[in-house]
């Protein structure tokens, strides 16, 4: 449907202050595009850097100035380019002034789209706004805001900025970011757009919806007080689960050169006697059974249609009740039932320009309700009753790891959070539409602060976990086998418990019921996780031959991995496992075997063309294995600290 | 499994919503209920609502009535025996005195309930005294003891099925604490110690014997006379299942009904709180939507059920494709290939594990935060000592702190965000009304939650009721205050509907029978004047006098369009004869499409896959 596409200007400030953030815009941007190319393939997309050393745009050649905004793809339908162009944003070297990047954004959309396209039309600005805004020649700011928020209105566009405030410290100019803030409150008022505050990545790759779902309202009519007064109502979807995607199943049968096969597979069904299976039914000769007990009853649709419950179609009220009455585990989802009770609760619009509104929730009926009973806490023995030591490092517990801290935005905020399933499929289809069999790909670190918690914040708490660990033990059950099921229980792609700041000792201090209970002997290092099955070989202590198995077993697993490459995705992973192999060979006291591995490593990636990987290393300052580290290690510190390898290489050579 | 084509073709998620919410239950429960008949329960009493008193016999009688009625539609897959003793008539297998199994035809003593079965039991009260009768079975200077019998013939028809794959329960419901109290000394010690004996060999076998006593209202069902040691409770346990004296009766009816369920596990999950601090915990599901049963097709010519198979088809040769393995997905023009084990690696993002992350002022968590219903958990010290302790003290905190923790649940099929919600205990007269523990709610990510108040917005400042308007609001809330509301005390009108229909057709019933719908609001009740005057006044200071009620249809783009579309369609079924195709059962050959035009020519809704409008066009065609 031609009014469902849209037409999208990313305005993206990539000045220096930004730079830390980039790679989640730039995953935040090849997400969306990449949605689009499923979902939405007709929308077209431009992109607009600033920031960027270069100046490229209509207007600067038409009226001067916009200096330092570039118009880095122009406004088209979305395509594979696109979509890798964003994957790597150019870092801009100079200050971004964010106005004249709206200026030349809504410039662009009504240039090309004129009246004549009424569909969707939306700029989303991602930037900090700590850089200053320039002073017009004409008039004041507020003048010009009020300028092009007018052409916003009359040109229907729609304006999203994403205001990104990681670091608020230190340098950041408070009086810029206020007369900023200022400017884009502004925009707000005059014109239909949303300005978001994000403080973490996490918050700013969910800020932005990567889906285009058009609202309808799923019922229009009246909300009946009383058959003596009714409210007219719009009734939309408030939270609808997005949901994996439904792929389709693949035939292989075509022959490999039908370049027009569908590749695809019907179903087919037959109905049959189930006492003779050799007679078929035809789907029309079948009539749908009710179970009933035992029994199961034959209804014809027809007699259905007339025996079923058809209630009046309608939203009535039944009385109001103290809110308390109504706990929140009773929520339920709302569904195809043909009839359902629920709670109205208030929405106060934050926003002067937004009206009141309420939230529906279904409740259950009384079918719905298992009516279990459990002990009463205060029954159980003394021994599972918490001291007051205990309750206390709770309290302590429950207070300090903090996800909203008073004054401070609040983390993990629904709102703000994107699905890392998701985020996982669609950067793995990404990959494979390049690597037919790239692996799945591990969560990026700013995702994993969703499936686990944030390393900054227990950091800070350590000593409030180290107070838990000291009040309560944990014990196995000695009577019980742990059962065989919960053993198996499978590991996470790729992630682990950190094993990135390698908080190890800390983790084998604790009497941890995980480790003792998981240790399945590991003689492999697999794909799944690598880094744990690596310590686990290591730590083997049943032959000495496991060491040099696990670290050989380990080279070539980085060596694969750096081998199949497309454009760098497994360089992170790479590094991740060198990590440990050097952690690894340092604790052995091998370290040559580190050394020598990664100039042979280096020396085949410049043979090649896989030289980016050195740099790759380089930025993450993974250095050799100095003598400080291990004794009989032949680099000095010296050497290590601040020489690359590519020199490092040559002195090897 | 049974397979329905409607069924199969809804995306595999869907499939594991359909996990979530039926969660399969791995074991049968066999149940039998043995019912005291002795005098004592027909001359006991309760007061009942009305003045009347019931009889505890009756009590006992309804319950499990009412039980069988749910049983039926929840879990029609149990199987349930009903037996008497205490009886003047025998009916058993053994042929042991004084107890008596109820049956109806058609089905074993140990069966699953029938719709024949609920109806007979529904009406025993009036053909007990003729048909089965009660008398004393223990009586001083005989050797016969009617509870030993009883729990005999129980054991006896639990023989069935393997203890591993089954929930075998005996449910016993008595009000005589002392059974053997008015049996001399030596009789008495002997008597007690072959029935304990007994008892102890049925629970040997993997039979769980549990006591629903009935007390009168002055004198406390003395459990620690006898049946402590019956049923192996120890001290701790005793005071749980020991009920009050005194109670009503509508209290001890809601005690029954809810110790007659029997928790089921859905998982167990480990709750890791901090590395190295991973506790132990059950999930419940506690609240689920119940919904008509799924279909079975039948061949409408002998009524006797089919088989549905399915078979894949390469669309591309034709050829058979056996259980396709590889799964795409169009991008970029090409057909991305996921093998079955990769899609499942992507959605294990986490462990299968509970993960703590942290915590929110309860005040966080919004009304729309819900993505479906919630699942209940409850710590477990079977396999990890001092689970139960952390988490109670974890709980205290957060109750006292107004705080809910945010956790990630790495469930292998649909992982998400959590909130854990800690809910205290609440108990009235009629025993616990919500259970110690948390509730596990699933929270939506960004994508999830739409944005639809920002539809709404006005570049003006929007209209806000005044002071006067809300004032009137709050007086007519107080007048349409829902007394005693509580949250699950509305029947579904739709499932009693449907299975009252069953009910009717299963013993071949003329007439259906009528439902109440609880769910329509009470017009007398709006009526009243104090309530139509509230309603008045508010309606007077919302819209003025000059309000009145317009009800013109006014023509929105939408039934413009369908009705050019009947126009259009009706131009286009000409090209088929309709009877013709559904008099030969052709209308299958039919795209959809097709059947759509014949459908919108007559003004009839097109919703619904191939089969519905199949069956909507032949239903319109009166075939």
């Amino acid at each position: 449907m031609a009014r469902n596409r849209e037409k999208l200007i990313l305005l993206l400030d990539v000045s220096p202050s930004m730079h830390s953030v980039l790679p989640d815009v730039e995953k935040l941007c090849t997400l969306l595009v990449g949605k689009k190319l499923i979902y939405g393939n007709a929308d077209e997309v431009g992109v607009v850097l600033f920031g960027t050393e270069d100046t490229k745009n209509d207007l600067t050649k038409e009226v001067g100035g916009y200096e330092h905004v570039m118009v880095f793809q122009d406004s088209k339908v979305v395509d594979e380019h696109l979509l890798n162009s964003l994957k790597h944003l150019p870092r801009g070297t100079f200050p971004g002034d964010f106005l004249d990047a709206i200026v030349v954004g809504v410039d662009m959309l009504i240039k090309q789209y004129r009246e004549t396209y009424k569909g969707r039309k939306r700029i989303c600005l991602i930037t900090d706004a700590l850089c200053p805004i320039k002073d017009s020649d004409v008039g004041t700011k507020e003048d010009q805001v009020n300028t092009i928020a007018r052409q916003i209105v009359s040109f229907g566009l729609k304006m999203e900025n994403i205001v990104v405030r990681s670091n608020l410290s230190g340098e950041v100019n408070k009086q810029i970011a206020d007369e900023n803030d200022h400017i884009l409150n502004l925009f707000s008022k005059k014109s239909s757009t949303k300005t978001l505050y994000v403080d973490s990545p996490i918050s700013l790759r969910g800020a932005l919806k990567t889906r285009n779902i058009s609202p309808v309202t799923i019922f229009r009519g009246d909300l009946e007080l009383s058959p003596k007064m009714k409210i007219k109502i719009w009734v939309y979807k408030k939270t609808a689960e997005e949901k994996f995607p439904t792929l389709r199943k693949y035939s292989d049968k075509a022959p490999s050169n039908d370049k027009f096969a569908t590749h695809e597979v019907k179903v087919d069904y037959e109905y049959k006697n189930i006492e003779d299976p050799s007679k078929v039914v035809p789907p029309e000769q079948r009539i749908k059974g009710y179970r009933y007990g035992p029994q199961v009853v034959p209804i014809s649709s027809a007699e259905w249609e007339i025996a079923k419950f058809k209630p009046e179609k309608g939203v009535k009220l039944l009385g109001f009740t103290d809110a308390t009455n109504i706990l929140r585990h009773y929520y339920m989802k709302d569904g195809q039932q043909t009839v359902v009770v629920g709670v109205l609760t208030p929405n106060v619009s934050e926003y002067d320009n937004i009206p009141d509104s309420f939230y529906f929730n279904v409740l259950p009926f009384a079918e719905d309700i298992r009516e279990f009973q459990f002990p009463s806490f205060n029954n159980f023995p003394m021994l599972w009753q918490p001291n007051e030591k205990q309750q206390e490092a709770a309290d302590i517990l429950v207070k300090m790891l903090d996800l909203a801290p008073s004054g401070k935005p609040e983390t993990l905020l629904p709102e703000f959070t994107p699905n890392p399933v998701l985020e996982c499929f669609y950067r793995h289809l990404e990959l494979k539409s390049n690597h037919p069999d790239a692996a799945v790909p591990p969560l990026d670190e700013t995702l994993k602060k969703i499936t686990e918690p944030d390393p900054a914040l227990l950091a800070e708490n350590n000593s409030v976990i180290d107070a838990l660990h000291r009040q309560f033990e944990l014990k196995e059950n000695p009577k019980l086998k742990k059962s065989t099921r919960r053993l198996q229980q499978e590991k996470p792609c790729g992630s682990g418990e950190g094993y990135v700041d390698a908080d190890v000792a800390d983790a084998q201090v604790v009497n941890s019921i995980e480790s003792k209970s998981s240790v399945v002997k590991v003689e492999e290092i697999g794909d799944l996780t690598p880094v744990q099955d690596f310590e686990a070989m290591m730590s083997r202590r049943d032959s000495p031959d496991w060491v040099s198995k696990a670290m050989k077993n380990m080279k070539n697993k980085i060596f694969d991995l750096v081998e199949n490459s497309y454009e760098g995705d497994n360089y992170p992973k790479a590094v991740e496992l060198l990590v440990a192999l050097r952690k690894g060979c340092i604790l052995e006291q091998e370290p040559k075997e580190f050394d020598d591995f990664l100039c042979y490593l280096c020396k085949f990636c410049r043979e090649k063309n896989l030289s980016n990987f050195c740099e790759f290393l380089e930025s993450k300052e993974l250095s050799l294995i100095s003598k400080s580290e291990a004794i009989d290690s032949d680099v000095t510190d010296n050497e290590v600290g601040s020489i690359h390898f590519r020199t490092e290489l040559k002195l090897k050579e | 499994m049974e397979l329905d084509p409607d069924d199969v073709f809804r995306d595999e998620d869907e499939d594991s919503d359909n996990e979530f919410y039926q969660e399969r239950e791995s074991t049968k429960e066999y149940a039998v209920y043995l019912v005291d008949a002795s005098p004592k329960m027909f001359s006991t009493t309760c007061p009942a609502e009305d003045q009347k008193n019931e009889t505890h016999f009756h009590i006992a009688v309804s319950c499990i009535a009412q039980l069988l009625k749910t049983q039926i539609i929840n879990r029609s897959y149990d199987e349930v025996a009903i037996c008497f003793f205490n009886t003047r008539e025998k009916k058993n297998l053994q042929d042991l005195s004084g107890v008596f199994v109820f049956n109806v035809a058609e089905r074993d003593y140990l069966d699953r309930p029938t719709a024949r079965f609920i109806k007979e039991f529904d009406r025993i009260e009036e053909s007990f005294e003729k048909e089965i009768g009660s008398q004393y079975g223990i009586v001083s200077g005989s050797r016969d003891n009617s509870l030993y019998n009883a729990l005999w013939v129980a054991q006896g028809l639990l023989r069935k099925g393997s203890a591993k794959t089954a929930d075998k329960r005996i449910l016993l419901f008595t009000n005589e604490d002392d059974p053997f109290g008015s049996v001399r000394a030596a009789a008495k010690t002997d008597m007690t110690r072959t029935t304990l004996q007994r008892a102890k060999d049925a629970q040997d076998l993997g039979i769980s014997i549990e006591l629903l006593p009935l007390s009168q209202p002055d004198e406390e069902f003395n459990v620690s006379l006898f049946y402590a040691d019956l049923i192996g409770l120890g001290g701790d346990e005793l005071a749980l299942c020991t009920p009050s004296a005194g109670q009503k009766l509508e209290d001890m009816k809601d005690q029954l009904r809810k110790r007659m369920f029997t928790k089921r596990i859905v998982r167990r999950i480990s709750f890791i709180i901090a590395n190295g601090l991973s506790i132990e915990l059950n999930t419940y599901a506690l609240i689920r939507p119940t919904v008509p049963g799924a279909i079975t097709w039948l061949d409408s010519v002998t009524n006797r059920p089919l088989k549905t198979e399915r078979s894949f088809i390469c669309a591309d040769t034709g050829a058979l494709v056996q259980n396709p393995a590889i799964r795409f997905q169009p991008y970029k023009g090409k057909s991305i290939k996921f093998s079955v084990n990769e899609l499942s690696e992507i959605k294990r993002v986490s462990t299968g594990h509970l993960r703590l992350l942290g915590f929110k002022p309860l005040s966080c968590l919004k009304d729309y935060h819900n993505l479906r219903p919630s699942t209940f958990v409850f710590p477990s010290d079977k396999e990890v000592i001092g689970s139960t302790c952390i988490f109670i003290a974890l709980h205290r905190s957060m109750l006292r702190l107004k705080r809910f923790a945010v956790a990630f649940y790495g469930n292998p099929s649909h992982p998400q965000l959590v909130a854990l919600i800690a809910q205290d205990e609440i108990v009235s007269a009629g025993g616990q009304v919500e259970p110690p523990g948390m509730h596990m709610i699933y929270l939506p990510y960004s994508d999830d939650i739409r944005p639809v108040e920002e539809l709404h917005t006005d570049t003006n400042v929007v209209p806000r009721a005044t002071d006067d308007q809300v004032k009137m609001a709050m007086a007519l809330m107080k007048r349409i205050d829902l007394k005693d509301f509580s949250v699950c005390q509305f029947a579904n009108p739709a499932l009693q509907r449907h299975y009252a229909v069953l009910q009717a057709l299963a013993l071949e019933e003329d007439e259906l029978p009528e439902i109440t719908d609880e769910t329509v609001p009470d017009e007398e009740g709006m009526a009243r004047p104090g309530v139509a005057k509230a309603i008045e006044e508010f309606k007077l200071s919302v819209y003025g006098d000059d309000y009145c009620e317009t009800s013109e249809k006014i023509v929105t783009e939408a039934s413009r369009k369908r009705k050019v579309a009947a126009v259009n369609a009706a131009k286009h079924i000409g090209n088929y004869n309709w009877e013709d195709l559904a008099d030969n059962g052709k209308l299958k050959n039919l795209k959809v499409t097709d059947l759509k035009l014949y459908l919108m020519a007559h003004g009839l809704s097109v919703t619904g896959n191939k089969e519905v409008l199949m069956d909507r066009i032949l239903n319109h065609m009166g075939k």
